[in-house]
């Protein structure tokens, strides 16, 4: 595979052809948020968090979208940047009802830590507190729509990984939602292996296991891993378990 | 030195915070050293005093007798902070808004246990449509959340406004929740 030069906030960078922006940019420990990105899924580059300013572009571009192209030069923190990352957080704390202090992902959180490490300590917009259900009727395991944010990692792992394929989207705009099948009880879902992926790469506290409490959910991502080395490089054991 | 004029107010929230900020312990000796307590659910104070420096104002504005002493603190205080999330977003007590108020007030008093209230007896103030954090109500200077804040951040952000400087927490000091 051949190599490609690009300019990474004024530095000179090596990268193979084909390589999204973003894995070059974590290669090289330049930190840019994401939410939607999860290592072993697909892209999809809907949370906008990891957008870049590209010279040559009056746009921004998801990083997690972009491949790496010769003489690109690309500006990964700059002051508008900053800025529209934040705004990202806010708008996504004010559509639901993220109350952190009776999540069950409470200090487990992705969105809580992004939106710390960002520095959102209030969110200027008004909050929509909309109406929205939570569904417990699966045996194991619950979606709480108020913590969702449309990621899709839940839509993705279902399909890619384990090959159900039982999650989608319904719906525009603020009123997406993530459905079971044909809009139905998650309970009642023929599709549905119960394998637990879903809730596992879940970034908030969206989907959980039943019985949960407030900040006793944690997520494991390690599966993801071993399953891909598995199917793809025949890696079926790991040193030390890791 | 002066002692700084500082207070605290207890609007719609548990109290935690306030509990949180006792919680300095031996530290409180070294503040009191420093500022002078003017108004606060802790002290004996019944009005909110003129000429306040810092106020750090706990609880989400859930009625109108929160939105009137919001109002006079901030124009009675140079500075005045959001002290934990319910002041910051609204937090728990804000998980009513999705419900309108008069459906609140059945559920909680009329189909509730007890005697309730009958309205408009001055008894309970009138709650707001919905419950607001600080900010969308006064001007905020700066914002401390945590459900509540652990002593070490509210020490951090108070050493801090106390020394004229501005409040920058560390990524760990300022989740929510």
């Amino acid at each position: 595979m051949s190599v490609v030069t690009l300019t990474i906030n004024d530095e000179l960078v090596s990268a193979q052809e084909g390589q999204t922006l973003l894995s070059v940019l974590q290669e090289r420990g330049i930190e840019v948020p994401t939410l939607c990105h999860l290592d072993g899924l697909s892209e999809r580059g809907g949370c906008r968090l990891c957008m870049v300013e590209m010279e040559g572009s009056g746009r921004l571009q998801a990083a997690c979208v972009t491949q790496v192209q010769e003489g690109m030069v690309v500006y990964t923190h700059s002051e508008r940047l900053v800025k529209y990352r934040r705004m990202i957080l806010e708008l996504l704390f004010s559509e639901r009802n993220h109350v952190c202090a009776v999540c069950v992902m409470n200090g487990n959180c992705e969105l809580q830590w992004e939106a710390a490490q960002i520095g959102m300590d209030h969110v200027r917009y008004e909050y929509l507190n909309p109406d929205l259900p939570m569904d417990a009727s699966h045996e194991r395991f619950v979606i709480d729509h108020n913590r969702c944010i449309l990621c899709t990692r839940c839509v993705r792992v279902c399909d890619e990984i384990e090959g159900a394929h039982v999650w989608d989207v319904m719906g525009r705009g603020v009123n997406s939602r993530v459905i079971v099948d044909l809009n139905q009880p998650w309970g009642t879902s023929q599709s549905c292996t119960s394998c637990g992926k879903c809730v596992q790469v879940c970034p908030t506290g969206a989907l959980f296991s039943k019985g949960a409490t407030v900040a006793e959910m944690e997520k494991q991502h390690n599966f993801l891993r071993w399953i891909l080395d598995g199917r793809e490089k025949k890696i079926w054991s790991y040193e030390n378990g890791k | 030195m002066p002692k700084v004029r500082f207070a605290t107010a207890w609007l719609g929230g548990c109290s935690g915070c306030h509990m949180s900020f006792l919680d300095l312990d031996e530290k409180l000796i070294a503040l009191a050293d420093k500022i002078e307590l003017v108004y606060s659910p802790i002290a004996d104070a019944k009005e909110f005093p003129e000429d306040v420096d810092v106020t750090l104002v706990e609880g989400a504005v859930a009625n109108i007798d929160n939105l009137k002493l919001a109002k006079e603190i901030r124009a009675r205080s140079r500075l005045v902070v959001s002290f934990g999330d319910c002041a910051v977003t609204g937090n728990v007590p804000s998980l009513r808004n999705k419900l309108g108020v008069d459906d609140v007030l059945t559920a909680v008093y009329h189909e509730g246990p007890g005697r309730h209230p009958t309205g408009g007896d001055e008894i309970m103030p009138r709650l707001l449509p919905k419950v607001l954090p600080l900010h969308q109500v006064i001007h905020v200077d700066a914002f401390l959340p945590g459900c509540p804040p652990d002593p070490d951040r509210i020490w951090a952000a108070v050493s801090a406004l106390l020394a004229g400087e501005p409040l920058v927490l560390e990524p760990e000091m300022r989740t929510f929740g």
